[in-house]
């Protein structure tokens, strides 16, 4: 029963932390179709900026709630502003300038915080179930993870904004015309996807030691994820999120944590070969 | 039409042998053999992706796989058998062979661009990941042991065929590395002077067109793609036997993004631009390893941004194009350019 409780709770756990890592990378792509390959840069960053913060002084919620998500937007609005503003509707030049970038934000880091591992404690203590211990914070990220898919429905769904947004990503010049400039909206896309993987970051800060080159452990992960999610931006982040979760999870319980990654990984493969198009260009079609 | 297509043919490949010949006695004294062999490999490594990216319209996020696994393989087999020209031909065929199955797999499956980039960073991922984990005794392919992070030290590195005590080191295995570029590069040109490299460039500026007039694409696209794989796996064991020791490092996802940057640099859709761009950057590279004021990463990032915004077409048709607009007689031929750059580089 313990075990079973356990096993749940981590794979909601695994579910929620790839939720969390795509979603910046989800927003930009399924809005822009820009993929932004310094994602995992932008996480990395959101991480230092809490662990900054708290090092200040700062209530670690208001650090990873408020501070890392507005720092990292605003350097997504500079990197929008400076290169990606040029790039629009080039996909695979995107893809390079913003390898370019994540490579400068690797570099950057490394010459302000030097080349070794920071990291902050967990602010929630962990209980314990049965026999078993669970870490606290990861119910901290599943509930993060669930208000953060609600709020991003909502903000689509339910929000004059949202509606101008979705409206601009199918047809910017009909947006154009009826007066709106989708160059702002496009920026204004950029900044939210930037710091919502800010925020990602500075969630998982406190459960991994932060490295310069952290980042990389996220892009593979969070790229594959949208990919595989297909054309809906919810409904696949969520769809393909919970599908690589649960596959990982199962095998990390059965055979080992580093199985666990590569059946991740071939079920990835597996999926872009059945459904190149990604899950939702078969199922939940015209989802959000 | 035919004669003088021969005459210009042959007449670029004295050229290119000549040009080489003179790089390769002259290289030497400008830099040291040592690094130069690195160099020249990663001159053959970038060739390879710009084969298949820059004439196949195939991005491959993952040549490091191809790489890494042809340093693998050598190693792994020059272990077993104590000599290097029969590990030498498996690292190019069995690396070869893996990337006609991945090949298969994806194009006839009819992915395409970042689908195609997803599949190939993930095969990559799976290696580097399972390699890492191969830390363990139970991990041992006939003799040698996998040995996870710490890589395959000590294998019996290039000999001369047929005497396995001869080995190729140094000034030698320079000379060896330079030579194997030439051929590998003059094999790629004749490969793309023939009916089927110009159908992959058919394909590469429009599939459904090649398709409707009765080619394979599928087909075609797989082979091509294992070709540059074999490149691949050929400069993976050359740098297994330059190194001395294989690590998974080999297969990083910053291997894969190096070589994609040198091609951007170098200019797609040439035959050389990858090679200057390799070669150039690994040196550039190397000279800023030796100060420590700005860090690497940050410098090769910032190359890669400033290319892509304001120099997309790379260095190498920059450069031809300011030669031929400054001789002023070709100046006029623009509309043709493509299809020249595509067929003379």
């Amino acid at each position: 029963m313990d075990i079973s409780f356990v096993i749940l709770v981590e794979m909601l756990y695994a579910v929620a932390s790839l939720v969390l890592i795509s979603a910046g990378l989800a927003v930009v792509f399924g809005m822009m179709k820009v993929i932004n390959l310094a994602h995992g840069e932008f996480m990395m960053m959101g991480g230092y900026a809490t662990i900054t913060a708290v090092g200040l002084g700062v209530n670690v919620f208001v650090a990873m709630l408020v501070i890392a998500p507005l720092i990292v937007g605003l350097i997504g609005l500079v990197v929008e502003r400076l290169v990606i503003r040029h790039l629009y509707g080039r996909l695979v030049d995107t893809m390079l300038a913003t390898w370019g970038l994540s490579l400068m934000f690797i570099g950057l880091a490394t010459m302000i915080f030097g080349n070794t591992t920071t990291g902050i404690s967990t602010p929630i203590a962990g209980f314990a179930v049965g026999d078993y211990q669970i870490n606290g914070y990861n119910f901290f990220i599943i509930v993060v993870a669930i208000l953060l898919v609600i709020a991003l429905y909502a903000l689509f769904r339910g929000t004059r904004a949202g509606l101008i947004a979705r409206g601009t990503m199918q047809r910017s010049d009909m947006a154009a015309a009826l007066g709106y400039s989708p160059d702002r909206i496009y920026m204004a896309t950029f900044f939210c996807g930037s710091a919502l993987s800010g925020l990602a970051g500075a969630i998982l800060a406190p459960l991994v030691g932060l490295v310069p080159t952290s980042g990389g452990a996220y892009i593979a992960k969070a790229f594959i994820t949208v990919i595989a999610g297909g054309p809906s931006l919810i409904a696949g982040l969520v769809s393909s999120a919970t599908t690589f979760g649960f596959v990982s999870q199962v095998f990390t319980f059965a055979i080992s944590p580093v199985i666990g990654e590569v059946a991740l990984l071939i079920a990835a493969v597996i999926l872009l070969r059945a459904m190149p198009q990604g899950i939702t260009s078969r199922f939940f079609r015209g989802k959000l | 039409m035919g004669g003088s297509a021969t005459r210009s043919a042959a007449r670029e490949v004295i050229l290119t042998l000549v040009v080489a010949a003179i790089l390769i006695a002259a290289m030497p004294l400008l830099i040291g053999t040592y690094t130069l062999t690195v160099l020249v490999i990663y001159g053959m490594l970038g060739l390879s992706l710009g084969l298949i990216w820059g004439f196949g319209g195939i991005l491959c996020f993952g040549q490091a796989a191809f790489f890494g696994l042809g340093a693998y393989i050598y190693a792994i087999s020059a272990v077993n058998i104590g000599e290097s020209t029969l590990p030498m031909i498996l690292a190019v065929l069995l690396t070869a062979g893996f990337a006609l199955l991945l090949g298969a797999m994806m194009f006839y499956g009819r992915l395409t661009d970042v689908y195609l980039g997803v599949i190939t960073l993930v095969v990559t991922l799976i290696l580097f990941k399972f390699i890492n984990s191969t830390a363990g005794p139970q991990y041992v392919i006939g003799e040698a042991r996998l040995g996870g992070f710490n890589g395959i030290p000590g294998f019996q590195t290039l000999n001369v065929p047929g005497d396995p005590g001869a080995y190729i080191w140094g000034d030698a295995l320079y000379y060896v590395c330079a030579v194997a570029l030439v051929i590998v590069f003059l094999l790629v040109t004749w490969l793309l002077r023939s009916s089927f490299g110009r159908i992959a460039v058919g394909i590469r500026e429009n599939e459904t067109r090649m398709a409707l007039m009765g080619y394979d694409v599928a087909a075609r696209k797989t082979v091509l793609f294992a070709i540059g794989a074999a490149i691949a796996g050929l400069a993976g064991a050359l740098f297994a036997s330059w190194a001395e020791i294989v690590t998974p490092t080999l297969f990083s996802l910053g291997q894969s993004a190096e070589i994609i940057i040198w091609c951007i640099v170098g200019g797609l859709g040439t035959r050389l631009g990858p090679v200057v761009g390799a070669a150039g950057l690994a040196y550039l590279e190397f000279v800023l390893g030796q100060q420590s004021m700005i860090d690497n990463t940050l410098i090769m990032g910032l190359v890669l941004v400033i290319f892509v915004l304001f120099l997309p077409r790379g260095l190498v048709p920059a450069i031809a194009s300011l030669w031929q607009g400054s001789v002023g007689a070709f100046g006029r031929r623009r509309p043709v350019r493509r299809m020249r750059r595509a067929r003379h580089g």
